[in-house]
């Protein structure tokens, strides 16, 4: 019998194709997504290489990162993100790789689309360049982001040179809070670790309250791995997932889903099987939180305060604390509810999906935004937006005075010209708060839907429970 | 690939913690600028103050100029997978980033673009960035795996994994490397199609 695995390592190991030594291993890559901005520099960089796509069956594209998300765009609309996006889509048609585009069912932020389509299975290999690719471990795949040249190398051979990652395993136990959601425990999570304690790591995510979870906030809670510095975090495919990719366009269908699920079950680490470090998390101590700095480890419960310095006993935390406030124009000890803000943002590959838009719009139904607030709401997908306006949410959200939009990944990564004015305090879903992240000298909140929602009908930080 | 089989001059210290890749470039600079031009863009939020006015950070000081090292803190290059961010500081003339830790996707990168990334203790390299500051100039050989300052005989040796060390020096081609074993992945692609089919039933 063989030694008890991980299930991060059971994928490794039946995707080897060589044996590099020293750690490394020549990995084959079941799945590989493109996106506008990474995708288009790889595709250009096989073209002056001379090089042919190996495996364009395998690899698909879609445009989010700097497409406009204005009511009525097209690809165009965004002039600094054209060139991306004629550029992607010639390349991708012309070397035979299936493309989502803009308007057409399937669109969407990629790490969106991928899970919704049934693109991204089980026990496969999945890859992206975007750092965020960890989303899709959610499914049991192993998914991780990775720079253009390797994009470049999995169009050109459909393999990637990886070096073994060691094994996390952070169990989730207890009972959810009220008014607490996925990207709350993410952050609590990233609090209590620290944004570098998952770097060098693959993480698994186990324990009751992961069980209990629904797909979509397994999602988040993947996707947030990379702000704990771990390019990969994943959670072993149990009947949820199953259940949720069975009738899913690109997986398969009838009984060759079911030899799939033959082979699904097996994902999950064997009992007794050993991880170089091991984290718990009591969930019941989570709450409704937002961070205050410019980390995601940098966040706090809502109904708290921004630290005091002697709260630091670490010198180079306590400089970026200083640092942090300074840019977030924040004084130590200060309240974080009631700090007036200027813009909301609910979007990204974070918590855009429909679970997330439907939290947010419970929030806001029958309220409006504070006059002085400028409110977006931007659907992860082609999909989740015909599904939010068909269900009656884009009207609970228009009527309230947000912006009902495209999808994209717009705010999050303000690499398609829409960003805050300096100095705007913005209450943001997505999963970065580093410094100029959605604009120079704009200060990111980065929170749940159900606060990013409370916040904009108050017109200042609100959980959804104070409002 | 440009090989890397040592480099000497003045190390710029940046010793802060958690420097993401958004604060190395910033995402639209990605799309309008030319890779070889991307320096002047690098970590604008830090050489620049909100006013538009010089800050006093290392980095804009004359003799760091074109310096072809960099002294970080923990977590360096963490966020975004951008490989701009390799780019910019390439751009600036670093050749060598020595830091407490890195950003995983960030530290792959590197090496896709002959830049070293090296790992040291924090202690480590606050003693370099002291000495740097002081004006002495560092060296990172790679082939001996030792940084040594000017004034020191005594070398700091470091690690680096050995097949990522053999093809820095060697300067090699990664995607020519792995098509030199082409039938390997068919092979597996084959048996793939047998084991698991559903993964290839893509439509």
């Amino acid at each position: 019998m063989s030694a008890p695995t991980t299930l991060f390592d059971k994928i490794w190991n039946t995707h080897v194709v060589k044996d590099l030594g020293h750690g490394w291993a020549l990995l084959h890559v079941d799945r590989h997504l493109l996106h506008d901005l990474s995708g288009t520099t790889a595709l250009k960089a096989m073209e002056k290489q001379g090089r042919a796509v190996r495996t364009a069956q395998l690899t698909y594209a879609t445009f989010d990162h700097a497409v406009s998300t204005a009511p009525g765009r097209t690809g165009d609309t965004f002039e600094g993100g054209r060139h991306l996006y004629r550029g992607l889509k010639s390349r991708a048609v012309s070397s035979g790789i299936r493309i989502f585009d803009i308007g057409e069912p399937g669109h969407g932020i990629v790490h969106v689309i991928g899970p919704e389509l049934g693109l991204v299975l089980p026990g496969s290999i999945t890859v992206c360049g975007d750092s965020h690719t960890c989303t899709n471990g959610a499914l049991g795949s192993l998914a991780f982001g990775i720079g253009s040249s390797e994009s470049t190398h999995v169009l050109a051979t459909q393999t990637i040179r990886q070096k073994r990652p060691k094994n996390m395993r952070v169990k989730v136990e207890g009972r959810q809070p009220d008014h607490t959601t996925a990207k709350d425990i993410a952050l609590h999570i990233i609090r209590t670790l620290g944004a570098d304690a998952g770097t060098g790591f693959a993480i698994e995510y186990a324990g009751s309250s992961v069980v209990e979870m629904c797909i979509e906030q397994r999602l988040t809670l993947c996707n947030m791995s990379i702000e704990l510095g771990a390019k990969y975090g994943m959670i072993a495919p149990d009947d949820k997932v199953i259940e949720y990719l069975r009738d899913k366009p690109f997986a398969p269908k009838g009984e060759s889903f079911e030899s799939a699920v033959e082979n699904w079950r097996q994902l999950k680490t064997d009992v007794g099987a050993v991880f170089d470090h091991e984290a718990t998390i009591d969930v019941g101590q989570v709450r409704p939180s937002i961070t205050w700095g410019t980390s995601p480890e940098q966040n706090a419960a809502i109904d708290g305060q921004v630290p005091m310095p002697d709260d630091f006993v670490n010198d180079a935390r306590r400089a970026a604390y200083m640092k942090a406030l300074d840019y977030m124009g924040l004084t130590p000890g200060a309240d974080l509810s009631g700090l007036r803000i200027d813009r909301v943002f609910i979007g990204s590959c974070t918590n855009s999906r429909l679970s997330d838009l439907r939290i947010a719009a419970g929030v806001v139904r029958g309220r409006s935004v504070a006059p002085h607030v400028r409110a977006w709401v931007v659907p992860g997908s082609e999909a989740v937006k015909r599904a939010a306006e068909a269900d009656g949410l884009a009207e609970i959200f228009k009527d309230a005075g947000f912006e009902w939009r495209e999808p994209g990944c717009s705010m999050c990564v303000a690499a398609n010209g829409e960003t805050a004015e300096p100095g705007d305090r913005v209450v943001s879903t997505s999963n970065r708060n580093f410094v100029g992240r959605q604009g120079p000298g704009v200060r990111t909140h980065l929170a749940s839907p159900a606060t990013a929602a409370a916040s904009a009908i108050a017109g200042y930080i609100c959980s959804a429970g104070e409002l | 690939m440009t090989p890397f089989i040592s480099v000497t001059g003045p190390a710029v210290p940046v010793l802060l913690d958690n420097v993401d890749t958004d604060t190395i470039i910033r995402i639209e600079r990605l799309s309008t600028i030319a890779r070889k031009d991307l320096g002047e863009y690098a970590f604008e939020s830090l050489r620049v103050s909100r006013a538009g006015t010089t800050t006093n950070s290392p980095l804009n000081l004359d003799n760091f100029d074109r310096a072809p090292i960099l002294l970080a803190g923990a977590n360096f290059g963490c966020g975004s997978s951008r490989e701009g961010a390799v780019w910019a500081i390439q751009s600036l003339g670093i050749r060598c980033v020595i830091a407490s830790s890195f950003g995983d996707i960030f530290f792959n990168n590197c090496f896709k673009n002959g830049i070293l990334p090296v790992l040291l203790a924090r202690e480590r390299i606050d003693f370099l960035a002291k000495n740097t500051s002081a004006g002495q100039s560092l060296t990172v050989d790679l082939v001996n795996c030792t940084i040594s300052l000017a004034a020191d005989a005594s070398p700091i040796p470091f690690e680096v994994n050995p097949l990522q060390r053999d093809m820095l020096i060697a300067g090699l081609d990664e995607i020519e490397a792995t098509l030199s074993c082409d039938s390997l992945i068919s092979a597996w692609q084959q048996r793939d199609q047998v084991e698991r089919p559903w993964i290839w039933q893509t439509n």
